[in-house]
């Protein structure tokens, strides 16, 4: 693999990638106003897993007293993240409840009476974190509980855990999404804390130069970023800021490592491969938080948008508010009419359906869009495919988005394998195009389930032929051994035999022996006899 | 209270299939024009005649499938496989020709295969070559242009023409293909031929009155309405460029390298690009997507079999004009075509 170009990147060259679209982006809708602080709820629902990978383990017990910042869960020996109690109050419950998931289905929550004090659990903050070691940071980031913010959800501090050569560390304020503007209001609003979290983030990787790509459509934040690095001439020779001409899905962390660098992250690799790694412009934030001023991830910024939303904006909402609350609070009024209105979490193109309002926000929610039925038209019955290819010209993985929908629905998983399915980032552009209205996405996400399933019930079955032949072989082995103990058992007696007899004692083969000799004496003796009565008869009778 | 589930992504394109193809046959509509000023009325009565047929086959085909009725034309393909066979065949053609080909076109290499989408021959095509080997003098006997004919039709001789073989004074079809000089005229691609088959030069061939304006009367400005129809699609992002593009090249290329060597036996790649079916072919036909191959560089591939096959039957087979065997021969070809062009996806060797 050649070295990244590293002039042409310093030259601020920009590149591309194939494909992507340009659907209405509608961010006037929410980025007018400041981030205003939503009021604290009544209960808060903590599900302890809001992050890819496993859950902590829980740390009070129901009725518990806790405070805001405070520990609920510890990070277990699988790797886990903490969540924090989000603002002070009384455990009500530990249970299942339900989640933000597009299943729909309940996890484990953590639910709290809030007391409205919002009385902190003590913390402890470092301004001079450049005295703290890699280890120490990693350490602090992982115990603030903080999750990539930009939708994954990854625990940032297994990312910098990874030790390897970084050309470049990419901040990622593209934001490419419709309607979604929590990042541009955080970068206008705190772009100080998001260099100060950058400078952290490059000092943990041991990475000295960094790149912040924001979108072209967020001028605002470009005109904030420019003026505080050109006042801050150490930092702009190490930091510099990338302008990134307005495409879906620019954000994406593929699409836009090749838009910066030139670039493609090796299929099923990481972009660590390529000497690269990527935070969110609002994990920056939450990492300066962290270490500066000590304050665990509980709470993030939700864009509240769409048409039937009278406040549409962007909040600051601790984590666990129940999605009602926030709505209620941003005016949502549902649509009436047939077509039943949609509460999506996320955006357009890649945000999923709500069933209901109970929900929590979590660490990966960064938006709420309550569309009319005009902005967003209900999905129309789905057409065959024509083959048009309009799929493939937008498909930023350049895959054959029609050939991985007649293999699905063949459930070809070959076929699928072979048009590279696990390569598709679901961003949804292919969809968006079709003049059939195919929910190609959707149709994709559930052959790689599929796929999933296969790959799993294989591997148990792999696991229970191998227990299968090693208890097969054990029983062999216990057999063979059985076996030879008693050869072992039949030659020790021999030889001890033997050893008697050589010492003198009666040698129980002579025992034989003799016995045969006196049956054998005794046959002879008898033959002798009946003979000897023949011959005798014999006479007489002649 | 529930809310809606639905699949990501919630936004979508607003066009649809159905406006795909209302596109495609609005192109046309020049090509229709430029076809009724010099070949006269009996498109509009082919057009006519094969939506029919397509409506009732359509219809009947989602009634046998247990599906309503009222979605025959719901993606308005078939409303597409019909204009472009009637304006394939001689506008003169009987009735039944039409009713034929487009019924073929739709209940068997439409449906059969599982309707739209799912069939490997372009239905129009095939139901054209169905029609050129079971009726070739039919099929062959193309009107000659109204500038040329003794007789101008009016739409009610056009009607009996069609309907029973005469007009209305009694002239049979073969009658009113006749010239001035009372000499029965082919298309200018059939005349060429013929006379090369005679032993004529090229240029000597060409002194006949059917090559009087460029590219032949009528057929030249016929193609460069369809390329007008078809620079719209291009435009309109309903067709890519790599089809057309690649059948004008793979026509052009070898039949200029040939007339380039023996100019005085071959068609001139003018002669080839405007006359007879290419550009219909190029534009319309050929970019037909259901049938064609999948990728872009698979399509532009695709389109370059299509050209080269034109120009091989044209000048070497038995068939004066070759886009309907051509397409079909390339429809074949797609499933190899789509494997050596599969594009490479991110991250598979590209930039890495």
């Amino acid at each position: 693999m050649s070295a990244i170009n590293i002039s042409a990147i310093e030259a601020g060259q920009l590149w591309s990638f194939h494909g992507g679209i340009h659907p209405p982006e509608r961010k006037q809708l929410s980025n007018q106003t400041p981030i205003q602080t939503l009021p604290l709820s009544k209960t808060f629902v903590v599900p302890v897993k809001q992050h890819s990978g496993n859950s902590g383990e829980i740390l009070v017990a129901v009725g518990d007293d806790v405070r805001a910042g405070q520990p609920l869960t510890q990070p277990g020996l699988q790797r886990g993240l903490p969540v924090h109690a989000p603002t002070s109050g009384t455990v009500l419950a530990i249970d299942e409840q339900p989640i933000a998931h597009p299943s729909g289905l309940t996890d484990l929550t953590i639910t709290l009476a809030a007391d409205g004090q919002d009385a902190w659990y003590p913390t402890t903050p470092c301004p001079d974190y450049q005295q703290l070691s890699r280890a120490e940071l990693l350490e602090r980031i992982q115990a603030a509980g903080i999750a990539g913010l930009g939708g994954a959800g990854f625990p940032s501090a297994q990312k910098l855990a990874l030790q390897r050569p970084l050309e470049y560390l990419i901040i990622n304020g593209v934001e490419c999404e419709p309607y979604i503007t929590a990042d541009d209001r955080l970068m206008r609003e705190h772009a100080a804390e998001i260099i100060s979290g950058t400078e952290i983030l490059m000092q943990v990787s041991g990475c000295n130069k960094a790149l912040i790509a924001i979108e072209e459509n967020k001028p605002e934040a470009i005109a904030i970023f420019t003026q505080l690095l050109s006042e801050r001439a150490a930092t702009a020779s190490r930091i510099a800021l990338r302008q990134v001409p307005v495409k879906y899905p620019s954000g994406g962390e593929k699409q836009l490592i090749e838009i910066l660098t030139g670039r493609q992250v090796p299929s099923r690799g990481l972009p660590i491969d390529v000497g690269l790694l990527m935070h969110n412009v609002g994990t920056a934030f939450a990492i300066h938080q962290a270490i500066v001023l000590g304050i665990p991830l509980i709470q993030r910024v939700v864009t509240v948008t769409g048409e039937q939303v009278d406040k549409p904006g962007n909040y600051w909402v601790r984590l666990g508010t129940p999605v009602a609350d926030l709505l209620a609070y941003a005016g949502f009024h549902e649509t009436t009419g047939k077509a039943a209105q949609r509460v999506i979490m996320g955006g357009p193109m890649m945000g999923f359906a709500l069933a209901n309002l109970q929900v929590p926000v979590v660490k990966i929610t960064n938006c709420l869009l309550l569309p009319s039925t005009t902005e967003l038209a209900p999905a129309q019955q789905e057409m065959n495919c024509i083959r048009c290819g309009a799929c493939a010209d937008v498909c930023p993985a350049q895959l054959l988005p029609q050939q991985l929908q007649w293999l699905a629905k063949a459930k070809d998983y070959d076929g699928l394998e072979q048009q590279n399915l696990f390569d598709c980032i679901e961003c949804g552009a292919c969809a968006y195009v079709c003049p059939s209205e195919i929910p190609l996405v959707h149709y994709y996400r559930k052959a790689k389930a599929e796929i999933r399933n296969i790959a799993r019930e294989k591997a148990k079955a792999e696991i229970a032929r191998e227990r299968f032949e090693a208890r097969q072989e054990r029983l062999e082995r216990e057999k063979q051994e059985r076996l030879e103990r008693h050869r072992q058992a039949a030659e020790a007696r021999k030889a001890a035999q033997a050893e008697a007899v050589a010492a003198g004692a009666d040698n129980p083969q002579d025992a034989v022996q003799a016995a045969i000799a006196r049956a054998k004496a005794r046959k002879a003796a008898q033959a002798a006899a009946a003979a000897k009565a023949n011959d005798s008869a014999e006479g007489e009778s002649s | 209270m529930t809310f809606k589930i639905a699949a990501s992504p919630h936004a979508h394109q607003r066009r649809t299939t159905t406006q795909v193809m209302r596109w495609v046959y609005l192109a046309v509509i020049p090509g229709i024009l430029v076809h009724s000023y010099f070949f006269g009325l009996g498109i509009f009565l082919q057009l006519l005649l094969a939506l029919l047929t397509a409506w009732i086959c359509e219809a009947a085909v989602m009634r046998v499938r247990g599906r309503s009725v009222a979605s025959a034309w719901q993606d308005h393909t078939a409303i597409v496989t019909a204009v472009l066979l009637a304006i394939s065949i001689p506008s003169l053609a009987p009735w039944w020709i039409i009713v034929i080909g487009t019924a073929f076109a739709i209940l068997v290499v439409k449906h059969v295969y599982g309707g739209v989408g799912q069939n490997l021959f372009n239905p129009a095509m095939a139901g054209y070559v169905l029609l050129l080997v079971s009726f070739p003098v039919q099929m062959t006997s193309w009107p000659i242009p109204q500038q040329l004919a003794q007789l101008q039709l009016s739409l009610a001789d056009t009607w009996q023409l069609i309907s029973s073989g005469y007009s209305q004074a009694g002239y049979s079809l073969e009658q009113l293909r006749s010239g001035i000089d009372g000499v029965t005229m082919a298309t200018p691609l059939d005349s060429l031929r013929t006379d090369l088959s005679h032993q004529l030069t090229t240029a000597e061939a060409l002194q006949k009155p059917i090559f009087g304006s460029f590219a032949g009367v009528g057929w030249g400005y016929l193609n460069l309405a369809f390329l007008l129809g078809g620079l719209v699609l291009i435009y309109q992002r309903i067709i890519s460029w790599h089809i057309p593009a690649g059948v004008l090249l793979g026509l052009t290329v070898p039949a200029t390298l040939l007339w380039l060597f023996n100019p005085d036996q071959s068609i001139s790649p003018w002669l080839h690009l405007m006359s007879g079916a290419t550009m219909l072919g190029a534009f319309f036909i050929a970019t037909d997507p259901v049938t064609a191959a999948t990728s872009n560089k698979g399509r532009f591939i695709f389109g370059l079999i299509i050209g080269a096959l034109v120009m091989v039957i044209r000048t070497w087979g038995g068939y004066p004009d070759a886009v309907a065997f051509a397409v079909l021969l390339a429809n074949m070809a797609v499933p190899v075509i789509d494997k050596y062009s599969q594009p490479l996806a991110y991250g598979h060797g590209g930039r890495t």
